[in-house]
């Protein structure tokens, strides 16, 4: 079973020094204090993949958007058991919204004969959510989304488990090829070995700009976009808003209060 | 000149800083209070390939080298000091093996300490025998097929979990540092035994304990390199122990940093962050300078390490600088927390904790500026 498994690079918020500020463009964020990690979704499809290929054999395919930096979690994705990477590099990209970002990756993946293509469920950074289930659209293949439970039932098909409100799971049988975007929790992502990593470490990235995509400049970023993004704010503190100050003493007493107060302790 | 790490570097760095992230600092204030040994952490470890980080491939190992060694050392190190010291002896306690073990032995023991499948301690340290090993009196007395134990030693991390200890011990009638020999001996070998377990100041999730042997038979075939040679086996051992430490010590400098900045940023006197103010800023300075300094030194020894080069000096070094720069950042980090920083409550009451052994295990201060002296004055003889 030949696998694709799209991952995207993102801030990682989990760090409490993480501070967002918009930049100067007020069309992005400053990115200069970030560190970055794959996003928290696609680590899970990364796992998803490679425990198929060690269970079903075949090849996994690291595919992502991103400047050379992304190379870090492309290698560490490949340092897991993928097998073959290609990164889609142009500055033509940059303001690809959900609709040219899929044009993008179909246009890596469409000749790769894949039999399933994994993404994360949503990004942490934009939260669309609609990545994944564009790009089945542009390759006219059946899609299941917020996928935790993969199961190969025969050489065509597949029993995929959706994770719905309360933990509810959903089971549904779908026809390869197909696209599922994968939801946290499902597998538990391993960490690269010394092996892996020595392997990876040498792996070529194939990478991709506009001209190698086949497409026109017009197809990507912001010309090929159907939304735009125009503009990020800061929201403004609301009068039911109350942001408590002071001490890490003080808050605490004072939040303390509140609670007590609404009767909610 | 290059001042570039290799991609495998940055990998097996990002590996550990995600494990250690992950596995390690959730529960790191918690297992320092209870003085919790994470066997579970330990063991994952093993199998990922941790704890034997210099063993070459055909041993089992993840022949990733020292340089590897140092950063992914760091990254647990500033999660939990604790768990980084027995990760450092562990790695250490493959080298005795990897460098004069025999094939029997490589394959009996050292494949599996590399694997995890076995956790390796080190004794060398017995009461009266601390910064002078050359006196200790753990005799080992040749009975033809095997050597007869007796003796006491103390300060032994993780002596109480591991399978295989690497023994020092009198072989011969000389005196001082001749006449040491290194053996293997195995968990559960009759006249061996764990004695009491120390109650320390910091690095509380690690464990020390006294390993006691009272007539123990040990088989000829565990004796490690030649007869006599258990001094040098063991100095061997100890320089790339001291990178291991240095490394450690660079981790809880770090996080000493990490953790004055978002206080000095957060916490506000006289209308503003202190952060703003100049006394702040020259501690804040002041350690960010000394851990681009260790790190260099400390990568520079691993450096030489690995290309075969002498390092004695360079790991001593290392160590001597960054373990005295973890104490006065530990110092620094819990003076800029003011009374907050003496609470149980902040990370740095831990840090000050832990970076309190560094300047004292494997080779004092003291010991380190003599090593490096003695080496100075041989290089110019």
């Amino acid at each position: 079973m030949n696998i694709v498994v799209c991952v995207k690079q993102v801030p990682d918020t989990s760090d409490p020094d993480t501070e967002v500020h918009i930049d100067g463009t007020g069309r992005g964020v400053d990115q200069s204090k970030f560190s970055f990690v794959i996003n928290d979704a696609d680590n899970y499809a990364v796992e998803e993949a490679i425990l198929l290929k060690e269970k079903h054999g075949g090849e996994v395919t690291v595919v992502n958007i991103g400047g050379e930096a992304a190379n870090q979690v492309i290698r560490m994705a490949l340092a897991k058991g993928g097998d073959g990477a290609v990164r889609l590099d142009d500055e033509s990209f940059v303001y690809s919204d959900v609709v040219a970002t899929a044009r993008l990756l179909k246009s890596a993946i469409k000749d790769l004969g894949c039999d399933l293509v994994l993404t994360g469920c949503m990004a942490s950074d934009d939260g669309y959510g609609a990545v994944g289930i564009a790009l089945a659209q542009m390759l006219e293949v059946p899609h299941a989304a917020y996928v935790k439970t993969v199961e190969v039932v025969d050489d065509k098909k597949l029993k995929v488990g959706r994770e719905l409100e309360g933990g509810l799971l959903e089971m549904n049988e779908i026809e390869m090829p197909c696209l599922l975007a994968i939801q946290t929790g499902g597998n538990e992502p391993r960490y690269a070995s010394f092996k892996g990593i020595r392997e990876a470490s040498k792996k070529e990235i194939k990478v991709m700009d506009l001209a190698a995509t086949g497409l026109s400049a017009d197809e990507v970023g912001e010309s090929g976009s159907v939304a735009v993004m125009t503009q990020y704010s800061v929201p403004e503190v609301g009068d039911l808003a109350e942001m408590i100050e002071g001490d890490p003493a003080e808050t605490s007493a004072k939040l303390a209060n509140i609670l007590k107060e609404k009767g909610l302790v | 000149m290059s001042f570039q790490l290799t991609e495998e570097q940055k990998m097996v760095r990002l590996m550990a800083r995600d494990f250690a992230g992950k596995e390690l600092e959730p529960m790191a204030a918690q297992r320092d209070k209870e003085e919790i040994f994470p066997m579970d952490v330990v063991k994952k470890m093993g199998e990922l390939g941790l704890l034997g980080m210099m063993v070459p491939d055909e041993y089992g190992g993840a022949g990733a080298g020292a340089v590897s060694y140092c950063l992914a050392l760091q990254e647990i190190a500033y999660a939990c000091a604790s768990t980084a010291v027995t990760m450092s002896v562990a790695n250490l306690s493959t080298e005795p093996l990897l460098r004069f073990g025999d094939e029997t032995q490589k394959t009996r023991y050292l494949l599996k300490l590399a694997q995890g499948e076995l956790l390796g301690c080190f004794a060398l340290t017995e009461p009266g025998a601390g910064s002078d090993p050359g006196s200790l009196s753990m005799s080992a007395e040749d009975k033809r097929d095997h050597y007869l134990i007796n003796g006491t030693k103390v300060f032994i991390t993780h002596g109480q979990y591991a399978d295989v200890v690497n023994l020092i011990a009198r072989t011969g009638p000389e005196k001082g540092s001749r006449g040491l020999s290194t053996f293997i001996v195995e968990k559960g070998t009759p006249g061996f035994s764990v004695g009491s377990r120390e109650d320390k100041l910091g690095l509380r999730a690690s464990n020390t304990v006294e390993l006691l042997f009272s007539d123990c038979k040990v088989p000829k075939e565990n004796l490690v390199g030649k007869p006599g040679a258990g001094f040098k086996i063991a100095m061997i051992a100890l320089d790339s122990g001291r990178i291991g430490i240095a490394s450690q010590a660079l981790g809880i400098t770090r996080a000493c940093l990490d953790e004055s900045i978002r206080y000095a940023k957060g916490r506000k006197q006289f209308g503003k962050a202190i952060s703003s103010f100049e006394a702040i800023q020259w501690m804040i300075a002041d350690m960010a300078t000394g851990i681009e300094a260790a790190n260099w030194l400390i990568l520079s020894a691993a450096w030489r390490k690995d290309q075969g080069l002498p390092f004695t000096k360079e790991a001593s070094m290392a160590k001597l600088f960054t373990s005295e720069l973890a104490n006065k950042s530990a110092y620094l980090a819990l003076q800029i927390h003011g009374g907050y920083g003496y609470l149980k409550d902040f990370k740095v009451e831990r840090l000050y904790r832990d970076a309190r052994a560094t300047t004292i295990y494997e080779g004092t201060s003291e010991i380190q500026r003599l090593v490096i002296a003695r080496n100075l004055l041989k290089e110019h003889a």
